[in-house]
């Protein structure tokens, strides 16, 4: 049981994740905020882990390929609280992931976290340095592709 | 990848990438996505008024039926010999050959772009893959870790196809015993045409523990993750 929680809390997060891995150079505040309900991405926020709440935020140097960039995704509301997460890129590939907000309601959430989120990190970066084309797995429902690896994959062009 | 076009169709979704587009790659795509709609329109279970709903009421006679549908259900019956019964049209009992319908749909699709020109593409529809020319990386779902990928896949003109409970859970019906297989968490079978390679899948899903052997006697490559995460290949999968 603490296993499938675990497994839960990280999809949240993991779809705040995926949303925010975009290597699109020319838009990546849009690529973002399309978690608040915009085109495609939007609906991964919707159905997949409640609806996004803030805007896409971009700083940093907006440059050539090499540069690192900063990008701070939208806050997402899952069922254990809100998540919010910033993706640090080096020419064009994922360097570093920060969740800045997680949920903290109790000591077992912040158990979870401890756990998830540092696992997480890895996997997100893992799935990226395979640098898959696409991906097979159990038949998803229009719905469920909306969480898949598959969604993110689409819309994350090179 | 880069998708050219992302479709819902047929209860899920399929995706395009085209690495060698041209002009003839727009009206190819928007022609294969109409057709994807007609066959759902026609072999839907979930639409009352499908041929194949209406041929499982009794309502249409087989000969009166679409010749696609007819085609279909002729290459199922293929299966089902090939099989020894555990892939069929009516896995629950009633006409749904959804099991062949899909892999095929995507076949299709892949066939249908190479006679536009295209020789580097990739489809995918609800986690069932066919590729043109290549290299193509294809990863295999972790069924355990959502949005983990367990193995990758590299290659040319590869079919990719994957049964597995990990979002509908224990689903695939083995026709000899009514009951639900739990198997594997997911059976992974590699090969070059997606529409046999897929229908297979859910037969040596539905087979069990013996499916392995089965699939290796056949020159068919697998490889299954089981409910604990352990992993087993055919011999033949490196």
């Amino acid at each position: 049981m603490r296993r499938a929680v675990i497994t839960a809390s990280a999809t949240a997060a993991g779809v705040v994740l995926l949303l925010s891995l975009k290597p699109h150079d020319a838009a990546p505040a849009h690529a973002i905020s399309s978690a608040n309900g915009g085109g495609a991405a939007g609906a991964s926020g919707t159905s997949g882990a409640g609806t996004g709440t803030g805007t896409g935020a971009t700083d940093g140097a907006q440059s050539a390929d090499g540069a690192t960039r900063t990008l701070t995704g939208s806050a997402v509301n899952t069922r254990y609280g809100p998540v919010q997460v910033k993706v640090t890129t080096a020419g064009g590939r994922i360097s570093r992931i920060d969740v800045i907000q997680y949920p903290t309601g109790d000591r077992r959430d912040r158990e979870i976290n401890e756990y998830a989120i540092p696992v997480l990190n890895q996997e997100a970066i893992a799935a990226q340095s395979a640098d898959i084309d696409v991906v097979s797995g159990a038949t998803y429902t229009s719905d469920g592709y909306t969480r898949s690896l598959q969604s993110a994959l689409d819309q994350a062009g090179e | 990848m880069t998708a050219d076009h992302v479709e819902h169709v047929m209860g899920t979704v399929f995706s395009f990438a085209v690495r060698d587009p041209g002009p003839e790659t727009g009206p190819a795509v928007r022609r294969i996505v109409e057709r994807l709609h007609r066959i759902d329109a026609l072999f839907s279970t979930y639409r009352p008024e499908s041929e194949i709903s209406r041929l499982d009421r009794g309502e249409l006679a087989l000969a009166e039926a679409d010749p696609e549908v007819r085609r279909v259900l002729e290459r199922c019956a293929e299966l089902t010999a090939e099989t020894g019964g555990y892939f069929t049209a009516r896995p629950g009992g009633r006409l749904d050959p959804s099991g062949y319908v899909k892999g095929w749909a995507v076949e299709e699709a892949s066939r249908a772009l190479r006679a536009s020109g295209s020789a580097h593409h990739c489809v995918s529809g609800g986690g069932d893959v066919q590729t043109a020319g290549g290299p193509w990386r294809i990863g295999i779902a972790d069924p355990h870790r959502e949005g983990a990928v367990a193995r990758v896949v590299t290659g040319h003109d590869l079919a990719v196809a994957t049964s597995g409970t990990a979002e509908r859970g224990p689903h695939i019906i083995d026709p000899h015993t009514g009951l639900p297989s739990a198997s594997f968490a997911s059976l992974t079978l590699v090969g070059r045409g997606l529409t046999r390679l897929d229908a297979l899948a859910t037969a040596a899903f539905a087979m069990g523990a013996p499916a392995l052997r089965w699939l290796a006697a056949k020159g068919v490559r697998a490889l299954a993750i089981h409910p604990d995460g352990r992993q087993e290949t055919t011999g033949s999968w490196g």
